[in-house]
Order: C-alpha cells, then sequence, then structure tokens
C-alpha cells in the first residue's frame, strides 16, 4: 500500500495549558463532519507546516474513542527537541486548520485480559486516559499506577482520581512516593495484562522485574515512542528514485525522503512499527541506529536502516529506495 | 426496489440461478490466462459502477435467497457462528460498519436513524424494523455479529490482533470453501491457513500477515480467491461433507455445464475502529459453466487456467478427479484466439 | 528439540519441547504415563527449592505405579495421583482460579493430556507461548469427527472408525487447541465403501 495513511482535514477548536509543560489541542473536523471512532491507545499523526518543511509528530489520543466530535491530545513542550513540541506549543492555536492521519494503534488492549494493570510516567498517562474510558464503557477491570514528578506537574491526575476513585494510584517523586512494583506484580490474578507507558527506565523496569517474576512476554505490553533526535547533517544517495538528498540537522531521514517526494511508508514515526524498514545498499561510515525494532544483531549487521529515527556519520550512503 | 430478488434454492431441487445481468457483472478471478497463488491485494475502493466492487457490501439479486439458506445452515448447526467473549466489541463494530455502509450505498432498501444511542434499523428486504441501543447486547434477538450477518451476504471472519499476528476469533461461517469454523476459532494466521499447500513455502502468508498488520482505518483492501463446487451449494463446510462430497462423481460431458460452478470469493479487510480487530467478509459468488461460456473471453480463459494449474492445487481445491471432463467440455470454447487483460467481458 | 521424533508438519501441529528451569514463585506440572520422566529429568537440574514451590498433577495410565514413588520422593509442595484427566479436571481448574501472574506451568507426556491441559491453561489466561510442554510416551492422537464432533481417544491407526457416527475418518495433522484435538474428516464421502486399508502410525 501507499506511503502513510489516510488523512483528515481537522480545525484546532482548543489551545488548552495544562501545566508549566503540558499543553492539550482540541481537533474537529473541517468539514463540520463526524470524527472515526478509534480503540484506546490509538495515535494520530499530525502534519505541521513549520517554516517550509513539514514535520510529522505521533501523538496519542487521550479523548473518549467513542467521541466522535472531537479529537483531544497533550503536548509536552520539550526545549531540546527539535522542534515539534515547541511549534505545537508556539504556533498551534484556535482557528487553524491542520491535517492529521486516520487513527493507529500500536498499543492496544488486550481484550482478553481478565485486568488490565496500567503503570504510567508523565506524559504517557495521555493513551490510557483512552482506554480507561473505553474500558469503563465496556465494563472492563482495570487499576492504573501514575508516577508524576510533582502535583503541579501530575498532568490530569487530579481529574482521574475523581472520575475513578477505587482504580487510581497517584505516586509523587518529589514526596519520595513509588510503585511497590514487586508486591503489585505479585497480587495479581491469572489473566491479567500490563501496559506500560512513560520514560524508557520506567519502561526497563517494569519488564525486567516482570519476566523475573514469571511473568510471560506477550501479558507486557508498552509504548516507548522516541522522537527522532537531531545530529549532523548527511548526505544519502537513493538507489531506486536516482536522487541525492541531504538530511538537515533538525529533520529525520524519513522527512528527508518524504520532502523529496520519495515513497516511504510509515506508522509509528518513532522506531517502533517497522514500517520504514529499508535496506543499505552501501554505506561508508556508521549508521546511528536508534530504532527498537531491528535487532542488536541486525544493529550491528548494518543491512538495514529505520530511518524515521536512525541517522548516519560518514562518506556514502545508499539506500534501496 | 430497484432490485429484483430472485426465489431461489442452494439445497435439495438447487433452484439457483443468474439473470444476464447478474452474469455480466459476476466477479471472474482470472485477469489472465494462468494462476497462481500471490497476495494480490488492491485498495477497495468503489470501481466500476454496477460491479461488486462498486460498494463496501454487495447487495445482489441473491440477497434475500442466501439469508433464508444460512438460516436454515444455522438452525441446524448454531456452531457456524461463534464469536469469543473478547470479541463482542468487534462485533459491534461490524454492526456499525455494515448498517452505515449499508444505509448509504442502498437508501431504498436500506435505513439507519440514531438518536444517540438508540439505533433503529431498518431491511425492506427482509422485513426487518429494529430500534436497539448500540452497545447493549440485550437489545437485539442476537449478538451484534450474528445480528448483522444475518442479514448481509457472504461469510464473515473477525480478526483479533494481538503479539504481532491475527487471530480467527470470531466468525459466521455457512457458506465455506471445506474448513470448519468450529475447528478453527481461535487459531492465528498461520495456524488457521495451515492446510493451504505451497502458499507457506512461497512465503505468501508472511507476506500477507505484514501488509494485514498494518492495515489502516478507512482503507480497505481486496482480492478474490475461487474454487470449485458441483450445484450451487452455499454449504460446502467439512461438517456435512460426507453429505455433498457425493455430488462431486455424477458429473457427465452432458450435464457439467449445467452441474458444474466456478465460485469466486471476493474477500476484503476492513480495521475495524472501536476494537481494532480487523472484519474479513468473504462473499461467495456462484455461476455455472454455460452461463460463464456466454462469455467468450472467459470460456477462452477458463479453459487455459485448469489446462495448465497444478495437480496439487486443483487437489487442494477439491477438483482433481473432474478436471479431465472440465477440460473436455472447456476446450470447446477455446478457438486459440487471444484474450485481453482483465477479469471483465470484452464490450460489444 | 523434541525428545520424540515428529515428522515434519503443518504450522497448526503443536510442537514440543524439553523442560527447561523458568522464574517463578509458584509452579504446576501436570504429566500422565511416561510423562514422569520429564518431570524426573527436571529435578536433575533444578535448584533444590523448586520443589517446594510445586504442585505435581499426576495421571499413571498405563503405567500404574512404576513413577509414583519417585515422584513423590521429590517431596512436591502439593501432589496428586489419579485415574484420569476427567478426574483431575476439577483440581486443575481450582488451581487456576486462585493462581496469580507468574505461575510457571509445566504439561508432560501424551498430546492428548497435554493439550487439554493447555486448553485449561490458557483459558484462565496464560498465553499458550508462555506454556512448556514436553512429549514423552504415546503417539496415538486424540481425534474429533468433524461430522458429528465425538471425540476419538488414543487413535493409533489412519485410517480410522469414529466411536460415535461410525464414518470412515482419515487423521489429518490439522489441530485444534480449543479441541485439544486433531480433525478427522470422511475418507470415503465421494465414494463410499471404497476406504484404503488401516495403517498404523501412532503407537
Amino acid at each position: 500500500m501507499s506511503a502513510g495513511t489516510a488523512k483528515l482535514n481537522v480545525t484546532v477548536a482548543e489551545v488548552k495549558p495544562i501545566n508549566d509543560l503540558v499543553t492539550r489541542f482540541k481537533f474537529i473536523r473541517t468539514d463540520g463532519g463526524e470524527l472515526p471512532t478509534f480503540s484506546g491507545g490509538a495515535h494520530t499523526v499530525v502534519e505541521m507546516q513549520d517554516d517550509g518543511f513539514t514535520r510529522l509528530n505521533p501523538y496519542s489520543l487521550m479523548s473518549d474513542p467513542a467521541d466522535r466530535d472531537a479529537y483531544m491530545i497533550s503536548v509536552r513542550r520539550d526545549d531540546q527537541g527539535r522542534g515539534g513540541s515547541k511549534f505545537m506549543h508556539s504556533k498551534v492555536a484556535e482557528g487553524l486548520e491542520m491535517v492529521i492521519s486516520n487513527p493507529v494503534n500500536l498499543f492496544s488492549l488486550d481484550l482478553r485480559a481478565k485486568k488490565h494493570l496500567m503503570i504510567a510516567g508523565g506524559i504517557g498517562i495521555t493513551p490510557f486516559m483512552a482506554q480507561m474510558q473505553q474500558l469503563a464503557a465496556t465494563n472492563g477491570h482495570f487499576e492504573l499506577h501514575y508516577s508524576v514528578r510533582t502535583a503541579s506537574l501530575g498532568s490530569y491526575a487530579e481529574q482521574l482520581s475523581e472520575r475513578f476513585p477505587n482504580r487510581v494510584n497517584i505516586y509523587h517523586d518529589d514526596l519520595g512516593q513509588a510503585i511497590d512494583l514487586e508486591n503489585l506484580l505479585i497480587g495479581q490474578p491469572l489473566g491479567t495484562h500490563i501496559y506500560i507507558c512513560g520514560p524508557k527506565g520506567m519502561i526497563d523496569w517494569v519488564r525486567g522485574k516482570a519476566a523475573a517474576l514469571g511473568w510471560p512476554r506477550e501479558a507486557i505490553h508498552y509504548e516507548e515512542f522516541l522522537a527522532p533526535a537531531s545530529g549532523k547533517p548527511f548526505e544519502v544517495r537513493l538507489a531506486i528514485s536516482n536522487k541525492t538528498i541531504q538530511v538537515g540537522e533538525n529533520q529525520s531521514l524519513l522527512e528527508a525522503l518524504e520532502a523529496n517526494d520519495v515513497d516511504a511508508p510509515y506508522l509509528c514515526r518513532g522506531g517502533a512499527c517497522g514500517q520504514c524498514e529499508t535496506a543499505v545498499v552501501e554505506c561508508d561510515g556508521e549508521l546511528i541506529h536508534r530504532d527498537h525494532w531491528l535487532s542488536d544483531e541486525q544493529h550491528r549487521a548494518g543491512k538495514l536502516i529505520m530511518p524515521c529515527v536512525s541517522r548516519f556519520d560518514g562518506k556514502t550512503l545508499v539506500l534501496d529506495r | 426496489m430497484t432490485i429484483q430478488f430472485n426465489d431461489e434454492t442452494f439445497r435439495d431441487d438447487f433452484s439457483f440461478k443468474n439473470s444476464p445481468a447478474a452474469i455480466k457483472r459476476f466477479p471472474f478471478p482470472f485477469h489472465e490466462d494462468s494462476y497462481m497463488y500471490s497476495v494480490n491485494l488492491e485498495p477497495h475502493t468503489k470501481t466500476r459502477p454496477g460491479s461488486p466492487f462498486e460498494f463496501a457490501f454487495d447487495v445482489d439479486e441473491h440477497y434475500v435467497s442466501e439469508m433464508k439458506d444460512r438460516a436454515v445452515t444455522l438452525a441446524d448447526d448454531p456452531l457456524r457462528c461463534q464469536s469469543l467473549p473478547h470479541m463482542t466489541l468487534a462485533g459491534w463494530d461490524l454492526l456499525e460498519y455494515i448498517m452505515e455502509a449499508k444505509a448509504r450505498d442502498y437508501p431504498d432498501l436500506f435505513s439507519l436513524t440514531k438518536d444517540g444511542n438508540i439505533w433503529h434499523w431498518e431491511n425492506k428486504p427482509l422485513e426487518i424494523d429494529q430500534t436497539f441501543i448500540f452497545l447493549d447486547e440485550s437489545t437485539l434477538p442476537y449478538g451484534p455479529m450474528e445480528y448483522i450477518t444475518r442479514q448481509t451476504q457472504g461469510d464473515f471472519a473477525l480478526l483479533d490482533q494481538r503479539d504481532d499476528n491475527l487471530w480467527l476469533d470470531a466468525g459466521m461461517i455457512t457458506s465455506q470453501a471445506d474448513w470448519s469454523l468450529d475447528f478453527n476459532v481461535g487459531m492465528n494466521f498461520f495456524e488457521w491457513h495451515a492446510p493451504v499447500p505451497k502458499a507457506n513455502e512461497m512465503g505468501i502468508f508472511v507476506r500477507a500477515l505484514k501488509f494485514l498488520l498494518n492495515l489502516q482505518q478507512g482503507a480497505p483492501a481486496r482480492r478474490l480467491n475461487w474454487t470449485m463446487t458441483v450445484n450451487p451449494l452455499l454449504d460446502t463446510s467439512p461438517e456435512n461433507y460426507h453429505k455433498w462430497g457425493p455430488m462431486k462423481t455424477g458429473l457427465t460431458i452432458e450435464n457439467i455445464g449445467s452441474k458444474q460452478y466456478l465460485r469466486v470469493e471476493l474477500q476484503t479487510l476492513f480495521r475495524l475502529p472501536r476494537s481494532n480487530a480487523i472484519a474479513f467478509p468473504i462473499r461467495a459468488y456462484l455461476c455455472r459453466f454455460e452461463d460463464l461460456m456466454t462469455v467468450p473471453k472467459w470460456g477462452r480463459r477458463l479453459h487455459r487456467v485448469l489446462r495448465d494449474i497444478p495437480d496439487e492445487l486443483a487437489t487442494y481445491k477439491g477438483f482433481i478427479d473432474n478436471k479431465p471432463l472440465m477440460l473436455e467440455y472447456l476446450s470447446r470454447f477455446d478457438d486459440g484466439a487471444p484474450t485481453s487483460d482483465g477479469i471483465w467481458p470484452d464490450e460489444a | 528439540m523434541s525428545k520424540t521424533d515428529f515428522p515434519l508438519s503443518i504450522d497448526s501441529r503443536p510442537v514440543y519441547g524439553v523442560f527447561e528451569m523458568r522464574a517463578g514463585k509458584h509452579h504446576l506440572m501436570i504429566a500422565d504415563a511416561e510423562g514422569a520422566e520429564a518431570l524426573l529429568d527436571l529435578a536433575t537440574a533444578a535448584p533444590a527449592d523448586l520443589w517446594a514451590k510445586t504442585h505435581i498433577i499426576y495421571i499413571p495410565k498405563t503405567t500404574g505405579k512404576k513413577y509414583l514413588g519417585k515422584l513423590q520422593a521429590l517431596s512436591p509442595d502439593q501432589f496428586y495421583a489419579g485415574p484420569s484427566y476427567e478426574a483431575a479436571k476439577q483440581r486443575i481448574a481450582d488451581t487456576f482460579s486462585k493462581a496469580h501472574m507468574g505461575l510457571q506451568v509445566y504439561l508432560a507426556g501424551t498430546e492428548g493430556l497435554m493439550g487439554q491441559a493447555m486448553y485449561a491453561a490458557t483459558s484462565a489466561g496464560i498465553p499458550h507461548t508462555a506454556i512448556q510442554t514436553e512429549h514423552r510416551g504415546s503417539t496415538a492422537r486424540r481425534m474429533q469427527c468433524v461430522h458429528c464432533k465425538g471425540i476419538t481417544e488414543d487413535v493409533t491407526h489412519d485410517p480410522f472408525i469414529c466411536s460415535h457416527c461410525g464414518l470412515n475418518l482419515f487423521v489429518r495433522d490439522h489441530y485444534s487447541r480449543r479441541m485439544a484435538a486433531f480433525q478427522g474428516v470422511c475418507i470415503d464421502a465421494e465414494d463410499p465403501g471404497n476406504v484404503p486399508k488401516s495403517v498404523g502410525l501412532f503407537k
């Protein structure tokens, strides 16, 4: 199939600061129609027309999946990032028309689960907000454990505690509160699935502890979107399209391909889904792999690269695109 | 109503027949003079008005009779319709998808009006008028998947997506090409395709699965598959194989044109939004050889395809024993003239 | 790799492995007949504290008392020996209903036993890929007749006669985890009475 995903034309209906770092955006369809429903955990890819080039960033949908009037996302400002979140925070205002993708779910609930145990850190709360609304509407059994730096930076913590008082547990880092993970995991009934969304350290911690306690791999789900990191500019030759393109400092290789009208499929744009996997034809230099799709062995072999997050440093790189 | 529905049977006296218009729109599955397995998926977008590809769910002259035949099959064997408990939401997804599509595409036959979660569904051909609460099973006479697929032609499989695989966790299967839902329900993509020869070693399923896992909301896909059936039987299930199997032995050169049917499956794939499952409708179209022969291009092509097909495939599709007779019959319609590309009849 | 040498087959046919120790606070081992040997082999490599966390459910079938003493000598936390899978079924269901995530499941012996216990474990919420299996003993098959749905246990010959509806069935490799059985399909539907000679394929 063709690159990317089916698109939706939307208008920004609300921009609401949630705290010092996080702002919430509400989209409605520009033509006034209904938006598609989605499943909890889905994201949308937001197109940003930023100073002459198109940036596409994925954000989890946090609104009620059954609500067809509007979608909501939350964006955490990242001053060290390449500018996507800065663009959203500074250039996106009510009334702006934007293009977003149809929802795509790479972090879906396993609906067979007898219980859904959700573990969130920071802005990782957003996919769970949609999932909890989905489960609440269908009598699902869930429980949330949510770590925040401080009460004031704990996006939506209060709102969630109010809505689901017996299912939501909040932990404040600044008060020295932490999830008692071992006891939490030991006590779960057979058929429980864990979902983790947050910083890489948190994901690794939960996965490691669960594995040590004998949890099966299939019962552990996590979502870690890598934002593509900036890096030294480099040049790439494309064997199929017979083009030589430049990848800028604040541009990903995938974005550079798109800017040059080269067909490159994608779903997550964060090194996780495998869609943009591209064969390396020739490489004189070092591939800087940043994805978690390819195995360590594949990284070492240097025959494949994930253009959404990975880069190159060296003399010549030829790709099969 | 715009469609004149046939009163016909798919069992006992086999009074099923295609009108000349139905023959002309038959989805002949061979786009060239040879056939081999392939993934052959293409976007399921509105194409060729009047063809089975015009709308998301095709409704044709056989609709009412096919639904009656399904009801008879289900009364005899309710296990042809099963949904594992976690697939209820996918069932609602399917119901919503079909009701919205049919009301949009066939406004003279179906209508759907919504007042919040209270939905009103009218199905004029089947004389159904139902008010129900969306997502509340207790307000429908059957589960949501069963309810809507008792009113929609074709078999339906609902595939749950998890662990980088697809799982056949629900289905309404009453007109299948010899596979058992009751046995296969709960299997993953590779397991339920395990009996298919050759395709696995060709890597077909690995590629097909990769495509399907990435199937997008709003971007459905389709492909054609085919097999052979003696008599216009919808229920060619393994459960009843000992009953329909003997029919395959009564063919002669005199009766093969009227008794041997080419059976084409229009397989479509839709990502279901609320459940993230995939709906996999498998719609069967039947056309007997002598009706196919009214289109000269199809006569020539069918002869060439069957002549060159590997025995392994003919065995898997269940017509190896009748293949010589088919070729004898079909060779009369193949004058060796070239055929045009694509599946449709040449314009006169 | 499996201790029993099975011919290459299709993707729906289960494959079996050799037990390895896995992390976990509780271990459930279900075995029949020669399956006991898989548990005893595991014991040679397992840490000493394994058995104090282990529940063994064993169905000796034709092996009688042969392995009972050795299994009991492992001093498992809980031990049960019973006459049939049917007899043990409630105990197995009860064990799963009270269990927590992290429970390790080991199934050993015939395909029929492993298949049925596998179904109980997956129904309780353990992914089938997380359950260890080791085939020992008989390769006779548990067959479902696709026509009458009846199960015939310990099928050794192909084709065979359905013990319920009497049709002549051929033995497929197509396997259903939900049925815990292989599929039997009428072999003479297109030529009633023309049944090939039955061959002993499984022991």
